[in-house]
């Protein structure tokens, strides 16, 4: 009996390190980020986060604008896509029949899983020539005295990076949208046709306001796929280093730097740096993400099915 | 009537109701049909950009397709022909070294969390994956790039294969965890019961039972990482030639989609589009095929 106490005790002792292996793993992506941007870190500081200037034959590097595009293509993806994304949810959730929106989630949840390469691919062949030969024009004719559709017209840039974002990160806005609705109790709507209310007012009053803090969550969540989002962007975002209002400009983002300079950075400082903005790119998604899931969990009690 | 104070307290349930019958019935009835409309164009919309996207890749990848993409190497710049013999053969090669990287770690954590964790501990984990999960792919290149290749003073298979094996971890974890918490607490109480140790009753019983969900998680997670170019870009390198070692740089299927979707040539364009088709091929029947085992999988524990 004692022999077989002991040998549980060993198996549990090294089972467990196996999760306690992942909190050191992503500890240590921490300290080796940190450990390889010390030179940058040393050199430039937190200015390192304002200075406009990227010049690496001069061993000069600030990633303004870096984050700006990043900003930029990231809000403008979520102000297009969440609209529509929310609102397909909640059809699917409260108002299309059970086995449509069934199939409607399946086929989402597998576009979900398309590479971002390619997305890219597509951007490159049909989206940027659409943008250069209609939409940017169009856009450029009517709300041309806005300074966000102003400048040269290549097809490239902020704006086809933009929509592009949106179409990725359209999937999971919808999947985890759904999964919080679904997570409201239905006592609560049940209780508000009681008293007579029509379909809509029950959603938008009572599931929509349970569920707000949720749907918020899978709209950061969101936020965190499109700041991390390389290829796809790398491909048409155009990677020139700028910081202007025009949409219509060629950009970059963090993330579409490293996809391009990384592997050619000569010096230790320009690899240093670019390890920097990857240590940007880590932090902020640590956050974001951590934000996204307290909000998510706050709503449906626990973590949501993987594979569902 | 049952009441959650945190949803909606009595003042905001009475200004709704006031609200509401401020408007006319019939405001109210135009209004809750309109939405109807509204949200049914918002999910027609995703479909029809969705399914204009999946066509143009059908229609473009298929028709790009030859025997020689699967069987040839790729050819000089500027000739045209070749194939992409030697990426799809890298591919396979970084998902065998990922899944020595991925499957211990996340399998194991996935058993522990289901079977011993104390609730706050795995809660902890659980959270850790997730989010882990939502770290950019390239990140994970950057640190195999420390970790592996500065080291090794040189790109190679191995650390795109560590790239990837990181990132298949919090997934695997995730996945596995849920099958195995589904299998009945009945198998392991006969087994408890006949005096078998508890780790025995793991290795022998629940981890068995639980099998078929965990290789599908399993291929799940190698679906996602077969697509993934960024974390690639600066370990796997990519190469024009058959690799004979797993110290040196490797060719995989996206990394050449991706540079052959920026070179000028257009029969390289061709390529990347027939790369393209294959890679969704492979994630759509894998996710296709979870899908389909999920579903029969429930009905069977329903109908149990």
């Amino acid at each position: 009996m004692s022999r077989q106490d002991t040998s549980d005790i060993v198996f549990r002792r090294i089972l467990a390190v196996f999760p306690i292996s992942i909190l050191i793993l992503v500890a240590g992506i921490f300290f080796q980020l940190v450990n390889a941007s010390l030179p940058s870190l040393n050199k430039f500081g937190i200015g390192f986060l304002f200075t406009r200037v990227w010049d690496p034959v001069a061993e000069n590097f600030g990633a303004l604008p870096f984050i700006f595009g990043t900003c930029v293509t990231s809000l403008v993806a979520l102000l297009l896509a969440v609209p529509i994304g929310v609102g397909t949810a909640i059809y699917l959730a409260e108002y299309a029949p059970p086995k449509v929106s069934k199939a409607i989630s399946i086929l989402v949840d597998l576009l979900a899983a398309i590479p971002s390469v390619i997305y890219g691919l597509w951007g490159i062949f049909v989206l940027v020539p659409c943008m250069r030969n209609s939409v940017q024009p169009f856009l450029g004719k009517y709300l041309g005295f806005l300074p966000f559709f102003q400048g040269p017209n290549y097809g490239v840039g902020f704006l086809a990076a933009s929509i592009i974002l949106a179409i990725i990160i359209v999937p999971f806005i919808i999947s985890v949208s759904r999964e919080v609705i679904l997570a409201v109790p239905s006592v609560y709507k049940e209780s508000t046709y009681a008293l007579g209310t029509t379909r809509w007012e029950a959603t938008a009053d009572i599931v929509l306001s349970y569920g707000r803090v949720g749907i918020l969550g899978a709209v950061i969540l969101a936020l965190g796929r499109a700041i991390g989002e390389t290829m796809a962007v790398t491909m048409i975002i155009g990677n020139n280093v700028v910081i202007t209002p025009s949409l219509f400009s060629p950009g970059y983002t963090l993330a579409s730097v490293l996809a391009n300079e990384f592997a050619e950075a000569a010096t230790n400082l320009y690899l240093s740096a670019l390890i920097e903005i990857g240590l940007v790119l880590f932090l902020v998604s640590i956050i974001v993400n951590i934000l996204a899931r307290l909000l998510i969990w706050s709503v449906t009690k626990g973590p949501l099915d993987v594979i569902k | 009537m049952v009441c959650d104070q945190r949803a909606f307290g009595r003042d905001q349930m009475k200004e709704m109701i006031h609200t509401a019958f401020e408007r006319t019935r019939l405001q109210r009835a135009i209004w809750d049909r309109a939405m109807v409309y509204i949200l049914f164009l918002c999910a027609i919309g995703i479909l029809l950009i969705l399914f204009i996207i999946l066509t143009h890749l059908f229609i473009q990848g298929i028709t790009s397709l030859n025997w020689d993409f699967f069987t040839h190497l790729p050819k000089p710049v500027g000739e045209k022909g070749g194939g992409m013999a030697n990426a799809i053969a890298g591919t396979f090669t970084l998902l065998g070294l990922a899944v020595l990287v991925g499957v211990p770690i996340g399998l194991g954590t996935g058993v522990y969390l289901s079977e011993y964790a104390h609730l706050q501990f795995a809660q902890a984990v659980r959270f850790m994956a997730d989010v882990m999960n939502g770290i950019p792919s390239i990140v994970y290149g950057i640190f195999a790039y420390i970790v592996c290749v500065l080291p090794m003073k040189g790109f190679s298979a191995l650390s795109g294969g560590f790239a990837l094996g990181i990132m298949m971890i919090p997934m695997i974890s995730r996945t596995s965890e849920q099958f195995v918490r589904m299998v009945p607490s009945q198998l392991r109480e006969a087994g408890l019961a006949l005096g078998v140790p508890k780790w025995r009753v793991i290795v022998d019983i629940v981890v068995p039972a639980a099998l078929g969900g965990i290789t599908t998680g399993i291929m799940v997670a190698l679906a996602r990482v077969a697509g993934e170019t960024a974390p690639l870009l600066f370990t796997a390198f990519g190469n024009r030639y058959w690799q004979h070692s797993l110290t040196q740089p490797i060719a995989a299927l996206p990394l050449q989609v991706f540079s052959y979707a920026i070179s000028p040539f257009d029969d390289w364009h061709r390529q990347a589009w027939a790369g393209a088709i294959v890679l969704i091929l492979m994630v759509l029947i894998i996710n296709g095929w979870a899908q389909f085992y999920v579903m029969r999988r429930s009905r069977w524990s329903a109908g149990k």
